[in-house]
């Protein structure tokens, strides 16, 4: 296990990363940024695989599987819109080479 | 826990395999910072979320090795590997395909269906550790923290499916009834009888684990419901940093740093974002979740705006702007529901080729979400850098020739900075009327969204363009055409 204390470091360290590196974001990217964060709590994925693999009873594991199911579509389903909506934005600059709409 | 099992039958057997899982995760857990830190510049965005997607590709893979790594032994294991292959290929795949196929226009629900589902996830791992009664006994904290994971992760499951289904047009009462509160408390303090059960050991079994998570997706179905349209945006984000924290905490039961890394970083950095967006709508959390807004809408309706509107032809419309020297445009989600942004832009690259300095104006709640407009506008192809939010073009507006208005009502109506009696008073707008000339395509002599009539349409330097949005924009394109 980690240790008590040491996973309360963690807890506070992670909480102000996230404080930080959110907290000059433009309201231009509200968007695809709040996706982009769903994204990352598809993590989730990781430990619904562990939790499955542990499962002994038939419970468990429909549960473990639901919990799979639903944790790959966060992961994937999150990665594939945020990079969507990302991929559109483009400045004055390189908008000759991206060709756009006409 | 297995751990130790292992130390004592196997003298200090080196385990590489749970070497190889920590430090993965400690690379994922990095990649996923720097990608959000990369996400928060739009020159840098788009490598932000691949550098996420690859720590997610590694700490998923290594993942495989569990088993190894944790030191697992049963007979169902075989079996639960090809459990999480189908599980984690069907809901990859519909996720993927419904991801690409979703319009622009509809990606806040979808932002809500994909958060549910993790918050699902991380309830489904409370679940499978709390009905094997794994998570009660390792002391009172991992308890704890499952229980409480449990119940958040619930909650925002059911909740971000409401928003799902009310966004999608699925759901579309508010259900709102008196007494309401005093029954989300009742099914509130029935979750802490049944939680607090739990971890203290006076309550277990499959039955109280069950009514507690129907308890807790309860509780996320009747809180979402009554929240209005308008404000579902806000509610969204606080699930999405409700399930960050779920993982967290069942990142802790399971004893993984990058569960606990992640689910917090996007616990914290999501708070962050909910208060920003409520900010910009100017409405407050506790407004979001426990007050109605545009229910009673015709109560106050301010006062009466006198006056007529007045009328132009696109092709009078269209060489004002082409001998403009600035023109701002401001679009509203009309715009987008008349799919009219391709249009407006190839009117917009025409008047840059003239020489006209063109800005667009994005008021926070422009589109459905703070940042949705943007997107939008980026998809038709429009650059960031000519796209101003509130604060910094606001000033600008005196100096701009003409000032554009499509499918934008509200957040242009002066009443919110003149009228107190307004219901809109006080909530920041676009000054869009201080421009030369204000010219407002629209279908018809319609009051916004909030029902309010606006006082910009009867202003003496306002014209009235009549007429769907696409079809408005294509005139005006013809119209500066026809001058070059």
């Amino acid at each position: 296990m980690i240790d008590g204390i040491l996973a309360l470091y963690i807890f506070m360290l992670a909480a102000f990363t996230g404080y930080e590196v959110i907290s000059r974001v433009p309201v231009i990217l509200h968007t695809p940024l709040m996706s982009g964060s769903n994204f990352v709590h598809g993590i989730v994925l990781v430990g619904a695989m562990v939790a499955l693999f542990r499962a002994e009873s038939t419970l468990g594991q429909v549960i473990g599987t639901l919990g799979v199911f639903l944790a790959a579509g966060n992961a994937v389903g999150g990665y594939v819109v945020t990079e969507r909506m990302l991929e559109m934005f483009k400045s004055s600059g390189n908008k000759a080479k991206s060709g756009g709409h006409h | 826990m297995d751990a130790t099992t292992v130390t004592q039958t196997a003298p200090e057997a080196v385990n590489y395999f749970r070497y190889l899982l920590d430090i993965s995760y400690l690379i994922a857990a990095a990649l996923f910072i720097l990608g959000l830190k990369r996400m928060s510049s739009p020159v840098t965005a788009r490598s932000g979320v691949v550098w996420a997607g690859w720590g997610m590709v590694l700490a998923t893979l290594v993942t495989f090795l569990a088993p190894q790594s944790l030191g697992l032994q049963h007979a169902q294991l075989g079996t639960n590997l090809l459990l999480i292959i189908a599980a984690a290929g069907t809901g990859g795949a519909l996720a993927w395909v419904s991801g690409k196929r979703v319009a622009m226009t509809d990606m806040p629900q979808m932002i809500a269906l994909y958060n549910g589902m993790g918050g699902g996830a991380a309830a489904a791992i409370a679940a499978v550790e709390l009905y094997s009664g794994e998570a009660t006994s390792h002391g009172p904290a991992v308890a704890v923290l499952a229980v409480v994971g449990a119940f958040i992760g619930a909650v925002s499951f059911s909740g971000s499916l409401i928003a799902f289904g009310k966004l999608q047009g699925l759901i579309k009462k508010s259900f709102r009834f008196t007494g309401q509160q005093i029954i989300n408390l009742l099914v509130l303090a029935g979750i802490l009888v049944l939680g607090a059960g739990l971890v203290a050991g006076q309550l277990a079994g499959t039955p109280v684990v069950t009514a507690f998570f129907v308890l807790a997706l309860v509780l996320g179905v009747t809180m979402t419901l009554p929240i209005g349209g308008a404000d579902m945006p806000v509610v969204i984000s606080l699930y999405n940093a409700l399930t960050g924290l779920a993982v967290a905490f069942e990142g802790f039961v399971l004893d993984n740093a990058a569960m606990i890394i992640a689910g917090t970083v996007v616990g914290s950095a999501g708070t962050l974002l909910t208060q920003l967006m409520a900010r910009a709508m100017n409405r407050s959390l506790g407004n979001v979740l426990f007050a109605g807004f545009g229910e009673s809408s015709s109560a106050a309706a301010g006062t009466a705006v006198t006056g007529t509107q007045k009328s132009i032809e696109a092709s009078d419309a269209g060489v004002a702007m082409a001998f403009a020297q600035k023109v701002i445009i401001v679009p509203g989600y009309g715009m987008a529901v008349a799919q009219a942004q391709h249009k407006v832009w190839e009117m917009s690259q025409l008047l840059i080729d003239r020489g006209v300095n063109v800005k667009f104006a994005i008021h926070p709640v422009a589109g459905r979400m703070p940042g949705h407009m943007n997107v939008l506008l980026a998809e038709a192809g429009v650059p960031y850098d000519i796209i101003a939010d509130l604060d910094e073009i606001n000033a600008e507006f005196e100096t701009a020739d003409v000032a554009l208005i499509i499918g934008a009502n509200d957040v242009v109506n002066p009443v919110a900075r003149n009228d107190k009696s307004s219901p809109i008073y006080g909530m920041p707008i676009l000054n869009a009327d201080k421009a030369k000339n204000v010219i407002v395509i629209k279908r018809g002599q319609g009051q916004g969204f909030s029902g309010i009539e606006n006082a910009l349409f009867y202003l003496d330097n306002a014209r009235m363009l009549y007429g769907d949005g696409q079809k408005a924009a294509a005139a005006l394109i013809a119209a500066i055409k026809s001058v070059s």
